[in-house]
């Protein structure tokens, strides 16, 4: 049965993030040969649309108003909503950010569908669309269909692969027009935590600290390897509860859960509720004092060792390996 | 100040989950607040404590959740209310949830609906903005900070790390992310005292509402574990060689740099 599938792309400081490409990819499936059709909303998105297309979209919709500059639950889902009035889709696929979390349940209670969060793979089995998703924090997943009406999901970044990118694809970039108002929440200012760095949610290499980092300043050779690799930086709620790190840096099951494809371990003992939130990343180092630690269960690697001294030669050992390659 | 608290009794963190029959087994697992949701009935508690009122906690479930029904009163909240559902619905989701807690708060005067971001065992953090969107008042998600200023309320947003500072208004619903507060322990006279405090149960009929009004629209067709992780290669050696053999592996074999 074919469907015809929306896709929201999502904009950030001018480029489409990785999971918009990895929604099309789980919207295709959705789609079992029916159309995917691409929605950006925003205040100036629409020289973006043609990407969606060449990465497997077959139209775009444009939603442009300089009261979508900025996220607000308000403003997107009119936007969204009007675009769902027009196109009457039979399924819609979002990625499981931070917009994403916010905006699909309103949709979803706005539209009395049901709605799968944080889908890790889809497929379509039996005469039904099936998607696995984590539950107890990745302690566990489940598999899960719709039952009744549309078929609504958002995926998790990273988990998903995106279509390999065809340059030689077109398809019509249309806009639509939407009366924005009533904002009930405005954006009096955003400060920039994650400024530099890149998002703990999308790095493909994370380097991670706990309590055997001792201090904030501890964590600086974690920084500096993450940085060689292109990574971003975590913590375990001990680095957290003991403030050497912002709470915004915890994984685990409070907090992120992650599935990078390695993930390094510095200092980290290995709690159930940390595991809960990175045991599912493709490659583990656990880097600990402690040969008896919890950590080196769930590592593919480990080095028993200060993590002060063997995190420094490690980011050296990385920098020659990028040199020469 | 009318103030609602959404919370839902989860398996603590500590515990490992095991599958039994294709369920998951509750038998001798320790239940807790979902840690989230704790951070609201704290804030509800703060700003009741600073602004007058009264502080509501509504949980659906069972009758098991009446235990940490009666930890939030202990922390301070005034009231609660069990909606439970245990015989009546069978199948339930995130649509079936919002739309019982919507249908009872609907005819309430509501000034401010607090809950926890996204609860540990589920993970869909769907509850909260689709009740909103039912009760059709404004919401914020993953706040790290509340003030209220009569009706004017300005709350800090974590997003994906950066901080958004939203003005917005009451009636509102927010949800808590870490960091909003340090929610307290019950204490010994808090804990005697939510005794005698009111815990309501109501059911479906009390609301005027049938299995079919909230019958749910996903499925869950199997749960299963994740492959059992094997432990790795534990390196030896001098560390510098360690070192240049953890880089040489993670290039060559593992191929994830």
């Amino acid at each position: 049965m074919s469907r015809k599938v929306l896709v929201l792309g999502e904009v950030r400081e001018g480029s489409l993030r990785n999971v918009s490409f990895e929604a099309i990819s789980a919207a295709k499936t959705v789609a079992e040969g029916g159309e995917v059709v691409g929605v950006l909303i925003g205040d100036a998105v629409s020289a973006l649309g043609s990407e969606l297309i060449k990465y497997g979209a077959d139209r775009v919709v444009i939603v442009e108003d300089e009261k979508l500059k900025q996220y607000t639950s308000d403003g997107y889902s009119q936007a969204l909503l009007a675009v769902i009035d027009q196109e009457k889709p039979e399924g819609i696929i979002i990625g499981h950010t931070a917009l994403g979390k916010d905006l699909s349940p309103r949709i979803a209670g706005k539209l009395s569908s049901g709605l799968i969060s944080d889908a890790t793979a889809v497929e379509v089995a039996g005469g039904n669309v099936v998607f696995t998703r984590p539950i107890y924090s990745g302690k566990a997943f489940e598999k899960k269909i719709v039952t009744d009406g549309i078929i609504f999901a958002t995926v998790r970044p990273n988990n998903i692969a995106p279509l390999e990118k065809d340059e030689s694809r077109n398809g019509e970039v249309a806009s639509l027009s939407v009366d924005i108002k009533d904002l009930r929440t405005i954006i009096k200012e955003v400060v920039r935590k994650a400024a530099e760095g890149v998002d703990l949610s999308e790095a493909k290499v994370i380097v991670s600290g706990g309590r055997g980092v001792k201090s904030a300043d501890g964590f600086k050779p974690l920084k500096e390897l993450a940085d060689v690799l292109g990574g971003a930086v975590g913590a375990s709620r001990g680095a957290c509860d003991a403030e050497y790190c912002d709470y915004s840096m915890q994984i685990g099951q409070t907090g992120k859960v992650v599935t990078p494809d390695l993930y390094i371990a510095c200092g980290i003992s290995g709690a159930i509720q940390h595991l809960a939130g990175m045991s599912n990343s493709k490659v583990i180092v656990a880097i600990n004092k402690d040969p008896e630690a919890n950590i080196f269960k769930v590592a593919d690697y480990g080095i028993v060792g200060d993590l002060f001294e063997v995190v420094p030669m490690l980011t050296e050992e990385f920098k020659k390996l990028k040199v020469h390659s | 100040m009318n103030i609602y608290v959404l919370m839902k009794r989860t398996f603590d963190t500590e515990e490992k989950i095991v599958l039994s029959g294709g369920k998951i087994n509750e038998d001798g697992a320790e239940f807790i607040i979902n840690p989230y949701d704790e951070y609201a009935i704290e804030e509800a508690i703060q700003v009741r404590d600073a602004h007058g009122g009264e502080v509501t906690v509504i949980s659906v479930g069972n009758e098991e959740a009446e235990k940490q029904l009666r930890t939030a009163l202990a922390m301070g909240a005034d009231k609660a209310v069990l909606i439970n559902t245990e015989d009546d619905i069978e199948n339930s989701d995130q649509y079936t949830t919002a739309k019982v807690i919507a249908e009872y708060l609907k005819e309430k005067e509501v000034d401010l609906i607090l809950g926890g971001n996204v609860a540990i065992d589920g993970g869909t953090g769907q509850v909260g903005p689709r009740v909103a969107e039912l009760l059709n008042i404004p919401y914020v998600t993953t706040i790290t900070k509340l003030d209220i200023d009569g009706t004017k309320v300005t709350v800090t947003r974590d997003v994906e790390g950066d901080s958004e500072i939203i003005e917005t208004s009451l009636p509102l619903l927010v949800t808590a992310q870490q960091g909003l507060n340090e929610p307290r322990y019950p204490s010994l006279p808090g804990i005697m005292k939510a005794k005698k405090k009111p815990l309501e149960e109501l059911e479906l009929d009390d609301l005027d509402l049938e299995e079919d009004d909230v019958e749910a629209k996903t499925k869950t067709i199997e749960i299963f574990l994740p492959p059992k992780k094997e432990a790795g290669k534990v390196l030896s050696g001098e560390l510098t060689d360690q070192v240049k053999e953890l880089v040489y592996l993670l290039h060559t074999e593992a191929k994830v740099v």
